[in-house]
């Protein structure tokens, strides 16, 4: 894997310090220059696996330590993991516009 | 058409250079807006009248129709149109016991394309608003209402038979672990931006229209508050699952684009948002029940969502400390 490292261009949303952007086999992601977590962007998380499961019908595994995901976007803890996506479209269309 | 509808509907036909008389355009029929105890919304041609609840503060509503009109707001707010003749000072007319003030007539939001709705727009409209200190206006701002709004639709639940008993206390218990100020027990946590105090889509419209730039409309809460309540509710959506997450990046973003204060510049939103979209979740539940329950049907996927928000609140009992006020 190669990696390449270019500027930093956001803060960690977990210690504050700069995230560097890599290039990791075509999937673009922020690693904290801190702590070393990773956020990932929407559909990054299934790009990796995809690879991931690409590299290991062509070599025995090894075990990595699972890189720890951040959410696309920040959240609170009593939130839903997830989008609930068409479900309700109807009854949510109508809550976007009333009191 | 209710009598209130009815009676917004005559006035409209009898203002000057509406009715047969007007010579510009077809005058058309009076269509009804909107419909509710809060609010009666009446349209004919290029004009609005709009009867308040009956509850308003007079004073209250007569301050928040002059900041309307106060240049500090032009572009940010819908003007009203001036108080019709014969009218009392002020721009209000008592009919029926109900305030009524006249607007111009702007293009809304279209409900049946939410996907084209103006995220971006609404977010800069919203970081300007928030721009302006209360102590700007050259007379005092009621406190915004968003806590009032949230502390009615709880009771608004209670008062509703048939609310099915786990959801009401699901919802019961998340608005017991809300800090006072945000159930409307307490003054305000902070009040140094001006809010609009009860943001949705609903609530902007391009004017001129068509396609005249969008404003901020229905002032009947705005006032002085915590700035992050007018983002709470897409917050809340967001948090909910309900709204998808790239629309929500492009509105907080727009937001932070824009200068909004309501949040920190980068980094994590949430420790100014939790609060506020924990209350917009819990009056969106409260109102959603009560609606359910008057249907006399179950919650529907988008309201039970809101349902088992609130039940998540109550597990996550470690509310983030609050923010240090802003400095003025």
């Amino acid at each position: 894997m190669t990696v390449e490292e270019m500027e930093p261009t956001m803060q960690c949303p977990k210690c504050r310090a700069p995230m560097h952007t890599y290039n990791r086999n075509g999937v673009q992601i922020e690693q904290c220059s801190g702590c070393r977590g990773i956020f990932l962007d929407y559909g990054e998380l299934e790009s990796l696996t995809r690879l991931e499961s690409q590299w290991s019908q062509q070599a025995p595994p090894v075990a990595p330590a699972p890189p720890q995901a951040y959410p696309p976007q920040a959240a609170p803890a009593w939130g839903h993991h997830g989008h609930h996506g068409h479900h309700g479209h109807r009854s949510f269309g109508r809550m976007l516009f009333s009191s | 058409m209710t009598s209130i509808a009815g009676e917004l509907a005559v006035l409209l036909e009898h203002l000057p250079g509406s009715g047969p008389t007007r010579s510009s355009a077809a005058p058309g029929t009076p269509v009804v807006l909107a419909d509710r105890p809060d609010g009666t919304v009446v349209g004919l041609g290029d004009r609005v009248a709009k009867a308040h609840e009956a509850a308003s503060d007079p004073y209250a509503l007569d301050t928040r129709l002059r900041a309307a009109a106060h240049p500090l707001f032009a572009g940010i707010l819908l003007a009203p149109l001036d108080a019709p003749p014969r009218a009392p000072a002020g721009s209000r007319v008592p009919l029926t016991g109900r305030p009524v003030s006249l607007w111009p007539r702007g293009e809304p939001v279209s409900p049946d394309d939410p996907d084209a709705a103006p995220w971006e727009a609404t977010a800069r409209l919203l970081a300007r608003l928030h721009a302006v200190r209360p102590g700007k206006l050259p007379f005092p701002l009621p406190p915004m209402r968003g806590p009032h709004k949230a502390a009615r639709a709880v009771d608004r639940m209670r008062a509703a038979p048939g609310v099915r008993p786990s959801a009401r206390s699901a919802v019961e218990r998340a608005w017991s672990g809300l800090p006072h100020w945000a159930r409307d027990e307490a003054p305000p946590r902070c009040r140094d931006a001006v809010c609009h105090g009860d943001m949705h889509l609903g609530q902007l419209v391009r004017h001129p229209a068509p396609g005249g730039p969008w404003l901020l409309i229905d002032v009947d809460d705005l006032g002085a508050g915590d700035p992050a309540w007018d983002l709470a509710r897409p917050a809340a959506w967001f948090a909910t699952g309900l709204l998808d997450p790239h629309v929500w990046a492009r509105f907080l973003g727009a937001y932070r684009a824009a200068g909004g204060r309501a949040v920190a510049a980068e980094g994590d939103p949430w420790p100014q948002l939790d609060v506020p979209a924990r209350a917009l979740t819990v009056q969106s539940a409260a109102v959603a029940l009560a609606k359910a329950a008057a249907e006399a049907r179950e919650p529907d996927d988008a309201e039970q969502a809101l349902i088992e928000a609130c039940s998540r609140m109550s597990a996550d009992v470690n509310l983030p400390p609050e923010p240090a006020h802003r400095a003025p």
